[in-house]
């Protein structure tokens, strides 16, 4: 990945930099510096995270174990896992287009599309819920025609899932657009002159090139798609057991005076994230040496 | 290649997730009752009792699944196609208001269960700190400069209406004009630091957050967060003069006969009516429509209060338009 390649470079550069003794800044600068970074980090980041786990556990291992294994409770991780994996591969797909398309091709209203995928994040998910709502309710422009055909979608698991969809829409492409434009196309021109096929310079040309800003992509696609409140609340309805995900769940027990369940339950969540932050970490190291490799080759 | 190998394991991996949700439907029955925000614990102890009582009477098993929220935004729901076996809700206009938008019931369906179609009724009280630091007492010490009075927004919560419109007939009734009642309610405005959405997330404004001197409540609600969390917290102030507030229930006609649901979707408000239903709204402290079906115990925890009737004030149609549609009396006030 670009970012943390260059992080990397600049790392190595900074050390050297700051030997000297003409262009470092002084221990008293630095450490305000740093205990402001600091306690930041743990007023604002750790603590939350810590009290997450401390309120999860306060009645015992026994009553967090009961909030996760509550068939309401399980019924929405299962929702949660399928808005999750019918998005990641959907926004996959997309995105790997739209960004092989931005990044490799020359077309008018370019910039229109780039603008449109970023559309979702500058739009409120409230109101990313709403428009689905316009459009799918019972009194939306498609309402009588769905009804008449017994379709659900609004208050239901396409609702849910299409509205997970919208949200997470531009990480993939978000990701991979400046990558590509950055590793130009000239792999992919010299493969076709050695007479590649359009699959197989996309196979083995361009997706070696991006695999791990995919992976973080989609690494991000999936923590949000699992995280989602907003658009997910106006078009679930909140039919325990039914149309609930895990943090609509989190919310109900929470407003229920069951703050143990609710913080379990949240600890869940949680979890997830840190599981994400690691496997981040990993491919962004991954990504670092990947690049290394091939500079020294090249070399 | 790392990518390659594993995008076979990805797939596999993707197909595990999906494939235990397949969405067969079972062969038993289920309902959907769409409520309102604080009948959480109601219906939590009544599904499973109807359920039992159901199976003994008709061999079915059924199902009932809950949704809550603020009364006007679950009407709402409702209205754009949440699929509401029945709805119990907290106060009538709201389900007329489905009725109106979405014919999806007649209009006169509050005279299809007794007593208004309300199995049980209730009241707004005040739920102060324990010792009552405000010495509050009535409806004239929350409009008292320095008193933060929580209650939540009336455009979306039904229990923030009944707040409304008790401390509007209060006032009506004390000052004897429209002008003094307009008054008095602008004053307490004045007083309201956050609106929230709906009652029970009012309540933990008040209750968890700490925030304010006196939360306008259910009685129930009231009664509830004294009982999770502690007596010796909060004290219930029941006002010189309240409203009776009636949180009716209907069957939509509609979803129900595209369900199949019909017969017990009316046994299941029915059921509200019997000494099990009236035991158990009694024990979730809300009034019940018959007294005498519900532990006297229970009974005896509520309070006499002087009511005022919804039909006081020109009844719900009336009262709706005038306060709480666009420009009403609320945006009137609350807009300056």
């Amino acid at each position: 990945m670009a970012g943390a390649t260059t992080m990397h470079l600049g790392g190595n550069h900074a050390a050297r930099f700051e030997n000297k003794a003409a262009t470092s800044e002084t221990p008293l600068v630095k450490w305000t510096i740093l205990a402001i970074a600091l306690t930041f980090f743990t007023v604002f980041l750790l603590m939350p995270l810590i009290a997450v786990f401390v309120e999860a556990f306060r009645k015992g291992w026994e009553t967090y174990v009961t909030a996760l294994v509550d068939p309401d409770a399980l019924s929405a991780i299962k929702l949660t896992l399928l808005a999750a994996a019918v998005s990641v591969p959907l926004n996959l797909v997309f995105g790997v287009a739209a960004a092989w398309a931005i990044a490799k091709f020359e077309f008018r209203g370019k910039q229109f599309l780039i603008t449109l995928i970023d559309l979702p994040f500058s739009v409120s998910p409230v109101i990313a819920g709403l428009v689905f709502v316009l459009i799918f309710g019972a009194q939306g422009w498609f309402g009588s025609w769905l009804i008449d055909n017994d379709i659900k979608i609004i208050f239901a698991v396409p609702g849910i899932v299409l509205a997970t969809v919208f949200v997470t829409f531009p990480f993939i492409a978000r990701e991979l657009i400046p990558l590509m434009q950055a590793q130009g196309k000239e792999e992919e021109e010299a493969a076709v002159v050695l007479g590649a096929k359009g699959w197989q310079v996309f196979w083995y040309v361009t997706l070696p090139n991006i695999k791990w800003g995919l992976m973080y992509g989609v690494i991000l696609t999936n923590a949000r798609a699992m995280g989602e409140f907003g658009a997910v609340s106006v078009v679930s309805g909140h039919i325990r057991g039914q149309t609930n995900t895990l943090p609509l769940h989190v919310e109900i027990l929470y407003n229920e005076y069951m703050f143990s369940a609710a913080f379990a339950v949240a600890s869940l969540l949680a979890l997830l994230a840190l599981v994400t932050l690691v496997i981040k970490n990993w491919v962004e190291h991954q990504a670092a040496r990947s690049y290394r490799d091939t500079q020294e080759s090249a070399s | 290649m790392i990518f390659k190998s594993s995008r076979r394991q990805l797939l596999a991996l993707l197909l595990a997730a999906v494939a235990p949700l397949s969405f067969a439907q079972s062969n038993e029955l289920s309902l959907l009752n769409v409520s309102y925000d604080p009948t959480r614990e109601l219906y939590q102890a009544f599904n499973p009792e109807f359920s039992r009582y159901w199976k003994e009477k008709t061999g079915q098993s059924v199902t009932v699944r809950q949704s809550h929220g603020g009364s006007g935004k679950q009407a709402r729901s409702v209205i754009d196609g949440l699929d509401a076996d029945v709805v119990t809700l907290a106060l009538a206009y709201d389900i007329d208001a489905i009725a109106e938008k979405s014919g999806k019931l007649p209009a006169d369906w509050q005279k299809r269960l007794p007593h208004n179609a309300s199995p049980y009724a209730s009241t707004i009280v005040f739920l102060v700190r324990k010792g009552n630091p405000k010495g509050i007492k009535d409806w004239d010490d929350l409009v008292k400069p320095g008193v933060q009075v929580i209650t939540p927004n009336p455009k979306t919560s039904g229990g923030a209406r009944w707040n409304y419109l008790a401390a509007w007939g209060y006032a009506l009734k004390k000052g004897g004009s429209e002008a003094a009642a307009r008054d008095y309610v602008s004053r307490l405005l004045k007083n309201v630091p956050v609106l929230d959405p709906a009652a029970r997330g009012a309540t933990n404004t008040f209750v968890q957050r700490g925030l304010g001197d006196v939360l306008l409540a259910w009685e129930n609600e009231a009664f509830l967060s004294i009982n999770e969390l502690g007596p010796d917290k909060f004290e219930i102030v029941v006002p010189s003069v309240s409203i009776l507030a009636e949180p009716p229930v209907a069957v939509v006609d509609a979803v129900a006969r595209k369900r199949g649901t019909e017969t017990v979707a009316r046994a299941y408000l029915e059921y509200l009516y019997s000494p099990v239903g009236q035991k158990l709204a009694a024990r979730h402290y809300y009034r019940p429509i018959k007294p005498e079906l519900a532990d006297a115990r229970d009974v005896a925890r509520f309070p006499k209060v002087n009511f005022i009737r919804i039909d006081d004030l020109g009844g719900w149609q009336a009262a709706q338009q005038k306060h709480f549609s666009d420009g009403g009396s609320f945006d009137q006030i609350y807009g300056r």
